[in-house]
């Protein structure tokens, strides 16, 4: 494999990707094992084989930077820095849950990181991340907004105007397409029309294609020079990155056709980018063998952890429902206390 | 006080909005030539003085692309992360391209991140009803909305009413629509120009009456005041209650109003299915029952879209003369057989207000459905 990208960062900040990327890793495989047995209700979407991705963008962000994400939305927050343990209670549905119980797998996130949320709908927080490069540019608090985004919502017509506005007003904002081979089982080149980078010099931005998007330095490169550019005030810039889900679209999906070739999916899984990075580390002297095995062990720890935090924390109280749909009431919809939705007792 | 109009009183709020906060800013269509007026100085000139481009400059007054679902989704996401802005949608019709960013992202954020989020933002529009704009540019969505929780809506139908909640909208921190009724834009009357707020969920009797209650909502406001007017001489003294705000709604002021008469006209410019009207005729029937002596009636625009012809649009939506044969009807009198060709139904657009009788009553009601 050639070796474009620089690997001359401090050694911490590369291990501290490897630890990232782990946590991703091992997060997603207990969440995917607790759909499975019933633990976690609904399903949730890995990222398993798309951390080097996540992580080479999330470390190329400061930590008072903003970020949104999309229904594969674990590894955006663990790549910025959340801690596990509400990430894993939310997934349960628990009252410590990083949204309190009331988010859920596809909408978790982490403000304290810079986590504005995923999204549900595919493509519709693009707009959110442009917003926040509008707070930054307003504000001049040198913050960088960064939307992350699959190869299927690189077809929402939200992205193209949220690229002209970025454009247009210079704002600081990248827009990262994750571009995973698939929208759920269509192949994305079956209904995408031309190159997605190309589409970056439409709204005169640069559009830049990272082809090993397995290597987390060479993500980390594309993602740190759109964001010094965002932040010297030159505007936004668009980075596709080229992956590959391990997993199924979503855990315990069984669908009746296999939409990927057993020889592609070999192929990819050949490229680990947990384990090419790890062979890269103790290949250059960075770091030990031992020493990483020791670092599994740690976050295979942090997970347990988490998953014993998510034990411990109770289901929330019925009237938490009611909670936060507003900011200065809990029943602001009808001020009558016995309007037909403003009592706890009228739903029950 | 000064005399505003009410386009006026909204320019004027959000001026006074611009100078009390660096964080709020004015994103929209046009809004530097201040093509709708509420973002121009005492002239019509650009150059002219406290015309909001030159006072506040390009980076708070925002021209945006045509581009609705980015802007309304950037004006979420920019009061996420510390602005406060004033989104100038111009035309209500227009607010159906940002669908999914005010249900999904704007209302939904605080409560699905656990109250993480605060979205301090408001969404003006004009609802260009009775205008001859024709079926694109007249609608009046505000009920659609109202069934999305974790929206707030206002429906000012005054100047001064316009101005304080305007000012509300932007302190508060939960996403606001004001729908503006074209047909209010020239109305006119004294106004504090000194900075004040009115509370949200705060209704206002604009008229007292022992009879019957109408509650009126945004540009029916004037036109349940001039029923009432017009019922005077004939012995019938009407309350016209606004609530003002739909969300939140004063249930209790409301309630308060139909219990007073017994006799209930909702009068609401929306369409008749699942319309404010539906929902405020639903709470009194479901709460002060016993005090009612006869049924709600609603006078509405009926359930058909709006067409271009002025011979057709204008009898469709609830004016001065319907809301005037419901309450009639809900007291069981019959209207004078003579007077009514000779009122003076002069619409607060300038136009005559055509007089549906029979038939055409009917249609004006909503109830030939």
């Amino acid at each position: 494999m050639t070796d474009p990208a620089p690997r001359s960062l401090p050694r911490d900040t590369q291990l501290e990707m490897q630890r990232r990327m782990l946590r991703i890793r091992r997060f997603d495989e207990r969440a995917s094992k607790m759909v499975k047995r019933g633990q976690i209700p609904g399903t949730v979407h890995t990222s398993i084989g798309q951390e080097a991705q996540v992580v080479g963008a999330c470390m190329a962000l400061g930590d008072t930077d903003f970020m949104t994400g999309n229904h594969r939305s674990h590894g955006h927050p663990i790549g910025k820095g959340a801690p596990l343990g509400p990430l894993m209670a939310e997934l349960v549905g628990k009252s410590g849950g990083v949204c309190q119980g009331k988010g859920g797998s596809l909408h978790l996130a982490d403000f304290a990181v810079g986590s504005l949320g995923e999204s549900g709908i595919v493509g519709g927080s693009i707009p959110i991340a442009v917003g926040a490069g509008l707070s930054s540019k307003v504000l001049a608090n040198d913050r960088v907004s960064l939307a992350f985004f699959g190869d299927g919502a690189a077809n929402q017509g939200c992205l193209y105007e949220g690229m002209n506005m970025a454009g247009v007003w210079k704002l600081p904002v990248i827009f990262l397409c994750e571009n995973n081979q698939y929208a759920l089982s269509t192949p994305a080149h079956t209904v995408t029309s031309g190159v997605i980078a190309d589409r970056g010099s439409g709204f005169g931005m640069p559009g830049v294609r990272v082809e090993n998007g397995q290597d987390v330095l060479a993500v980390h490169e594309a993602v740190s020079a759109a964001v010094q550019r965002a932040r010297a005030g030159d505007g936004p810039s668009l980075v596709e990155v080229i992956t590959y889900r391990y997993n199924e679209h979503s855990e315990g999906l069984r669908l009746g056709v296999d939409y990927r070739n057993a020889q592609e999916k070999a192929q990819w899984l050949a490229r680990d980018p947990i384990v090419l990075f790890r062979e890269d580390l103790i290949r250059r002297g960075v770091a030990a063998a031992e020493e990483l095995d020791a670092l599994e062990a740690d976050v295979l720890r942090e997970v347990d952890d988490a998953v014993a935090f998510s034990d411990q924390s109770p289901y929330p109280e019925l009237s938490v429902a009611f909670d936060d749909l507003y900011s200065d009431s809990r029943f602001a919809v009808h001020r009558f206390r016995d309007s037909s939705f403003g009592t706890l007792e009228a739903v029950r | 006080m000064t005399v505003m109009s009410y386009l006026g009183a909204i320019g004027a709020a959000q001026k006074e909005a611009m100078l009390a906060d660096e964080r709020v800013v004015i994103i929209g269509e046009d809004v530097e030539a201040n093509v709708y007026g509420t973002t121009g100085g005492a002239g019509k000139s650009r150059a002219s003085e406290g015309d909001f481009l030159q006072q506040f400059g390009r980076n708070r007054i925002r021209n945006t692309p045509i581009s609705e679902e980015v802007i309304v989704g950037a004006a979420i996401g920019a009061a996420m992360t510390g602005l406060r802005p004033i989104v100038d949608l111009s035309y209500s019709s227009f607010l159906y391209m940002a669908m999914d960013q005010f249900v999904n992202q704007a209302a939904k954020n605080r409560y699905m991140f656990g109250g993480q989020a605060s979205v301090p933002v408001v969404f003006r529009s004009a609802m260009f009803y009775g205008l001859n704009t024709g079926a694109h540019h007249s609608d009046r969505p505000y009920p659609m909305f109202m069934n999305v929780p974790g929206l707030k809506i206002v429906t000012p139908a005054f100047p001064s009413d316009a101005k304080g909640l305007l000012r509300t909208a932007v302190d508060t921190d939960d996403p606001v629509l004001v729908f503006e009724a074209c047909v209010l834009w020239g109305s006119k009357e004294e106004v504090d120009e000194r900075e004040y707020r009115i509370p949200f969920g705060v209704g206002r009797s604009v008229r007292t009456g022992t009879d019957a209650t109408v509650i009126a909502v945004s540009g029916a406001v004037p036109e349940a005041v001039a029923a009432a007017d017009a019922l005077a001489p004939e012995g019938i003294s009407v309350e016209v209650f606004d609530p003002r705000t739909l969300v939140p709604l004063d249930v209790e002021g409301i309630l308060d109003a139909a219990a007073r008469t017994g006799r209930v006209v909702v009068a609401d410019p929306a369409h008749r299915t699942c319309g404010a009207a539906a929902e405020i005729s639903a709470l009194i029937s479901e709460h002060v029952f016993d005090a009612l002596r006869g049924p709600v009636r609603r006078v509405t625009t009926p359930d058909v879209q709006i067409p271009f012809s002025p011979a057709l649009e204008k009898q469709l939506y609830p004016n001065r003369v319907a809301i005037a044969d419901a309450v009639r009807a809900s007291l069981g009198v019959a209207a004078p057989t003579t007077g009514r060709d000779g009122d003076d139904s002069t619409g607060p657009d300038g136009s005559g207000g055509t007089p549906p009788s029979g038939q055409d009553a009917a249609v004006a009601t909503g109830a030939a459905r």
